[in-house]
């Protein structure tokens, strides 16, 4: 679990300055901050079971288990990335981990979540889905849908909500009303409020409610309370402005989600302080390669945008078609 | 295909729900009230495949389309039913963002079979909410499939192909249409997708026209025809991909186009289907295309107005007329 915390850090770190140095198409929002929820989430999942993700993704998709050599090939535009280039960092897709998609529309993951349990459940596996999504997207209407009909028809669908403290540059609570975790009381889904900062808090939380699913006992919502360090987007100062405390920031930076859980393995003696230095050595060569091989890597042929509009059609039999 | 079996269009598109159930058992059928069924299409089902197949769900438009997305990618081929056209606005994050852009956006990992059906358009004072057709917008989104047949043989041919697709796939049904009766063969079979067919052959002008329009420009094809006027009229049948061939071969032999299309002019299918005919065989036309579709207003109650508005048959032969009387050029 360390280890995939201090990959997902190191990522987003680069992928920081990358975007400063003017390197990174497009924009990205960064996790760093965040990485106990993915890494508690996904460590209590199989590798057959799946995910939806948000536009904050990266964390999610590199705890399930996205290799990060084709992510940030995807970042860059290229071809060896997941989608070839045509998602990059708010639509990353690996069908065969269960990542169902990273997602540039708020709250748009949650029926497919619902949808992908459905399915699962109806073509008799017991694999689960776990739905990541913000304190913004619990204000949306499929957010409330969702709910309803995974009680109705019992489905292993785990809504998992990322309350980072702030909507774009909003706090919270001046946009959403009561606890988010109160939500799933009135569709009589077992709902908690976690540490988000805790990765074992997380992981136990989100095993009980696979196992709840996994039995057949249908849905589980799970509040994890957290807090990101870096902009909402990168290269938001442009335009936002200061719109929370530094004192705030400095007291979350306080509760790293990593440096406390190595403090605490240090000393319950699981690791010595220099093994988890080699390990977070190794993840960061694991990025430096990530860069080499993505600026290596080829652009897509420009022809290949017209590609893949259709599962089974290639884009030159669609023209001759329509010719 | 012929046979003597006359079947209304709803029992139609009923028997190509049935048998592509009976084919394929990850066929299932979602919707408001599918066991019982409004318009007919989903009635009956249930009985024969149970409640695990046929579901019905709540009103929750953007969630239960966007959870086929899910569910297509788990290996389910869901078939929905949204009852009626409007209802599409209502799910458009899931059709137009997630369920159309996915297979895209992934460089293509991945397949989603997935039908959406629905009754459609005008059905005689339904008023605005209830007498869209949503295919113009659709249409535009890429990565949909639209289908829109016009006769009950057609409709089961066609549902059974868009069942069969890997892609979504709207199939819609011109509400004006489901008591309309027709030859229906007994067993299975498909109509492909992206295949338009002449529904009658002429020469002097060619009519495009889509779904209900196309019994209505038929009938004036064959009052035209004592006039000593020969009309030949097209059926797209498939909106997306559209058989361009077959509307362009015909334009090359007549040299004459008018479009009937069932929905708002601007940005229909017919404007659409002109814009291409004039850029592909722009040589062949002897005047300019012309276009029948609705006034740019939503759909008013009260009968008149709503005549008003819509096309109708006097409305076609008077385009077809103008196309005949307008200087043709050198
Ligand atoms: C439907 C929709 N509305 C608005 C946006 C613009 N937008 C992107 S992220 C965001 C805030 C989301 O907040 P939250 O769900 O709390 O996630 P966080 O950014 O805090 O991780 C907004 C409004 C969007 N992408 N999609």
């Amino acid at each position: 679990m360390l280890r995939l915390m201090l990959r997902i850090r190191r990522f987003e770190e680069k992928l920081a300055e990358l975007f400063k140095r003017g390197k990174l198409p497009g924009f990205v929002h960064l996790y760093i901050g965040e990485e106990a929820v993915a890494v508690g989430a996904c460590s209590a999942l199989r590798e057959d079971d799946r995910i939806t993700s948000t536009h904050r993704g990266h964390g999610h998709v590199i705890a399930k288990g996205a290799d990060v050599s084709r992510m940030m090939a995807e970042l860059l535009g290229k071809e060896a990335g997941y989608c070839r280039g045509k998602g990059g960092s708010m639509h990353t897709v690996d069908f065969s981990l269960g990542i169902m998609g990273t997602n540039g529309i708020v709250g748009g993951g949650i029926p497919i979540a619902v949808g992908s349990a459905w399915g699962d459940r109806q073509l008799g596996r017991d694999t689960v889905t776990v739905s990541f999504f913000g304190d913004g997207a619990s204000n949306q209407g499929v957010f409330f849908e969702g709910m309803n009909l995974a009680a109705i028809w019992k489905l292993p669908v785990i809504f998992l909500c990322e309350n980072n403290g702030y909507t774009e540059w909003t706090p919270t609570e001046k946009l959403t009303a009561g606890r988010i975790s109160d939500r799933g009381v009135p569709f009589g889904i077992p709902s908690v409020q976690v540490d988000g900062n805790d990765v074992i808090s997380v992981h136990e939380a989100v095993s009980e409610a696979v196992g709840r699913a996994r039995a057949g006992e249908g849905p589980s919502l799970i509040e994890a309370r957290t807090y990101r360090w870096h902009g909402h987007n990168e290269g938001e100062e442009a335009f936002s402005g200061p719109y929370r405390p530094e004192e705030e920031i400095e007291e979350w930076k306080g509760k790293d989600p990593i440096t406390t859980f190595a403090a605490r393995l240090v000393e319950q003696g699981v690791f010595a302080r220099e093994e988890i230095e080699r390990v977070d050595a190794e993840e960061k060569e694991r990025i430096e390669d990530a860069v080499r091989f993505a600026v290596e890597s080829a652009y897509p042929d420009p022809e290949e945008a017209l590609m893949h509009l259709f599962y089974d059609e290639r884009p030159r039999l669609q023209q001759e078609v329509n010719r | 295909m012929s046979t003597d079996r006359r079947l209304y269009f709803i029992r139609a598109m009923y028997e190509g729900l049935r048998d592509a159930m009976r084919e394929d058992k990850t066929v299932v059928v979602i919707g408001e009230d599918v066991d019982r069924s409004i318009i007919g299409a989903t009635r009956g089902l249930i009985e024969e495949f149970g409640p695990e197949r046929v579901r019905n769900t709540p009103i929750s438009e953007a969630t239960f389309v966007g959870a086929c997305i899910g569910a297509s990618a788990a290996g389910l081929r869901p078939v929905v039913d949204l009852m009626v056209g409007s209802f599409f606005y209502v799910a458009m994050d899931q059709v137009a963002n997630q369920a159309a852009k996915l297979p895209y956006m992934s460089g293509g990992q991945v397949s989603l079979p997935i039908v959406y059906f629905t009754a459609t358009g005008p059905s005689g004072s339904a008023a605005a909410q209830h007498s869209e057709n949503p295919h113009p917008m659709l249409m535009n989104v890429a990565g949909l499939k639209i289908v829109m047949p016009s006769s009950p043989c057609d409709a089961k041919g066609l549902m059974i192909s868009a069942i069969r697709d890997p892609n979504p796939v709207i199939y819609l049904q011109d509400a004006v249409l489901g008591g309309t009766r027709g030859p229906v063969p007994e067993e299975p079979y498909s109509i492909p997708i992206g295949e338009a067919e002449v529904k009658r052959e002429g020469e002097d002008v060619t009519v495009v026209a889509i779904g209900a329009l196309v019994n209505r420009a038929l009938k004036v094809a064959g009052e035209m025809e004592r006039d000593g006027i020969s009309v030949e009229v097209v059926d797209p049948r498939t909106l997306v991909p559209m058989d361009k061939k077959t509307i362009l071969d015909s334009v090359r032999k007549t040299g004459r186009l008018v479009v009937c299309d069932n929905a708002r002019m601007t940005c229909s299918a017919a404007s659409e289907i002109a814009a291409f005919v004039s850029e592909e065989a722009f040589d062949s036309l002897k005047t300019a295309p012309r276009r029948v579709a609705w006034e740019d207003v939503p759909v008013p109650f009260s009968p008149v107005l709503e005549k008003r508005v819509l096309v109708d048959e006097e409305k076609i032969r008077a385009a077809v007329e103008s196309t005949l009387a307008t200087r043709t050029r050198a």
